[in-house]
């Protein structure tokens, strides 16, 4: 039982620490989204894990929280990217492309 | 401690504990943003699920039971949508790796591919105008 | 929005009051009068203060080819599960990914959601968009080698609105679908 507890801890812990490596590599903003929501339900996993080992049903609402959680966090980042690219064209359907850095607009105007 | 149902609930969890690790896996080396949430949210769907059902039947109790077929249902009602949000978003940006496309029906053959450096949408102009976004 | 008779409104609203009930005694986890009378007030409340416009209409579900249509579901995300995570495990990783194009027969907008979600759900192909007015619906695959292999994937899509109209469809969506064939 206990070395079964250890492989499932293993392979779990694997699964975050490998989304944790995707979310410090990036390299854009959409694949940190991605990791940081597999790394939510990786934890939402675990804690599932964790109350079937012990038979402790006292984390199961925490697990209805965290996976909700996760997808409202990534609906409202993916709107909130998906909100510069719709601001970023005229009405009649042209696409400007994307807004012009910060740094950009203060230095050419 | 160890009869049949225990055996059922170990395996399960087993299988759904390794489907985190591939999509961990898949998540680092996969190319493009779009591949990448095949491996986010794929494997964990059907991982998740197969985490419950191992955790619905170690936990004595209705109350747990219910509370996990809930966040099961939920999965599988919410993954599809931040899944289909995060990857249009991702191929309007052209976060997509075109030389690994087989097929791409979607762009119609006639991509000017634009070059977009760093992390957020307003971070530096891109390299040629873009075309038209396709769709509405 | 236009003005409807209350008995269909009643009708389209009662499924989903007793679907957020559900959910409500489903999160208390016990069954008790006093967990079913709160409920149905947070469910009235929910829907008083945020309508949503109902979608629900002209469904008539089928039992037994509902029943196929979850069987081929779950195979295809046991056998597609395994496939991605035998891609991800592989020593060549990706090698080709696909962007196809497939028009959808059936004009109701529950079925199309559910075809989407499906086909989202199913791992290795990932719905990018859905055009409701031309009913097309583009979808990335992960999982191709070949031509042949693109082709069998869009058969798969429109083979799951089959099943899919045959369980819930109504009899225009059965129609529709004798029609395209």
């Amino acid at each position: 039982m206990i070395v079964v507890g250890y492989v499932l801890y293993t392979l779990i812990g694997g699964g975050a620490l490998l989304a944790l490596a995707r979310l410090a590599l990036g390299p854009s903003l959409l694949d940190r989204v991605v990791a940081t929501d597999t790394l939510l339900v990786i934890i939402s996993a675990g804690l599932a894990v964790y109350a079937a080992l012990e038979r402790d049903p006292t984390v199961v609402p925490v697990l209805v929280v965290v996976s909700l959680l996760a997808f409202v966090g990534t609906v409202s980042i993916a709107r909130y990217v998906g909100g510069m690219l719709v601001r970023a064209r005229t009405p009649d359907g042209r696409d400007l492309g994307l807004p012009v850095a910060a740094e950009e607009r203060e230095g050419g105007s | 401690m160890s009869g049949p149902a225990d055996v059922l609930a170990i395996a399960c969890l087993l299988a759904g504990a390794l489907l985190c690790l591939t999509a961990g896996l898949g998540l680092v080396r996969f190319p493009d943003v779009l591949t990448r949430m095949h491996a986010g949210t794929k494997p964990q769907v059907l991982g998740v699920l197969l985490v419950m059902v191992g955790g619905a039947i170690r936990l004595n109790g209705w109350s747990a039971t219910w509370m996990l077929l809930l966040v099961a249902v939920f999965q599988l009602l919410t993954a599809p949508v931040s899944a289909h949000m995060i990857s249009r978003v991702a191929y309007r940006r052209r976060h997509v790796r075109r030389d690994l496309l087989l097929v791409d029906e979607l762009g119609d053959g006639s991509h000017q591919d634009t070059v977009y450096r760093g992390d957020e949408p307003g971070d530096a102009p891109p390299e040629h105008p873009p075309r038209s976004v396709p769709g509405g | 929005m236009s003005v409807e008779p209350a008995a269909t409104r009643l009708r389209h609203q009662v499924p989903l009051v007793i679907w957020l009930v559900l959910v409500w005694i489903l999160l208390w986890g016990t069954w008790s009068w006093a967990n079913v009378i709160s409920g149905l007030l947070v469910a009235l409340a929910v829907l008083v203060f945020l309508p949503l416009p109902h979608v629900v209409g002209g469904v008539r579900v089928r039992p037994v080819p509902l029943l196929v249509f979850f069987g081929h579901f779950a195979a295809d995300l046991l056998v597609s599960a395994a496939q991605v995570a035998w891609i991800a495990v592989r020593p060549g990783g990706v090698r080709q990914a696909a962007i196809v194009r497939v028009q959808l027969r059936t004009d109701s907008d529950l079925i199309l959601t559910m075809v989407a979600e499906a086909t989202s759900l199913v791992p290795g192909s990932l719905v990018l968009d859905l055009d409701r007015e031309e009913r097309l619906i583009t979808v990335h695959l992960l999982h191709v080698d070949d031509e042949a292999a693109v082709a069998r994937e869009k058969e798969d899509v429109l083979r799951t609105e089959t099943r899919l109209v045959r369980a819930i469809g109504s009899a225009a969506d059965l129609a529709a679908l004798e029609a395209a064939a």
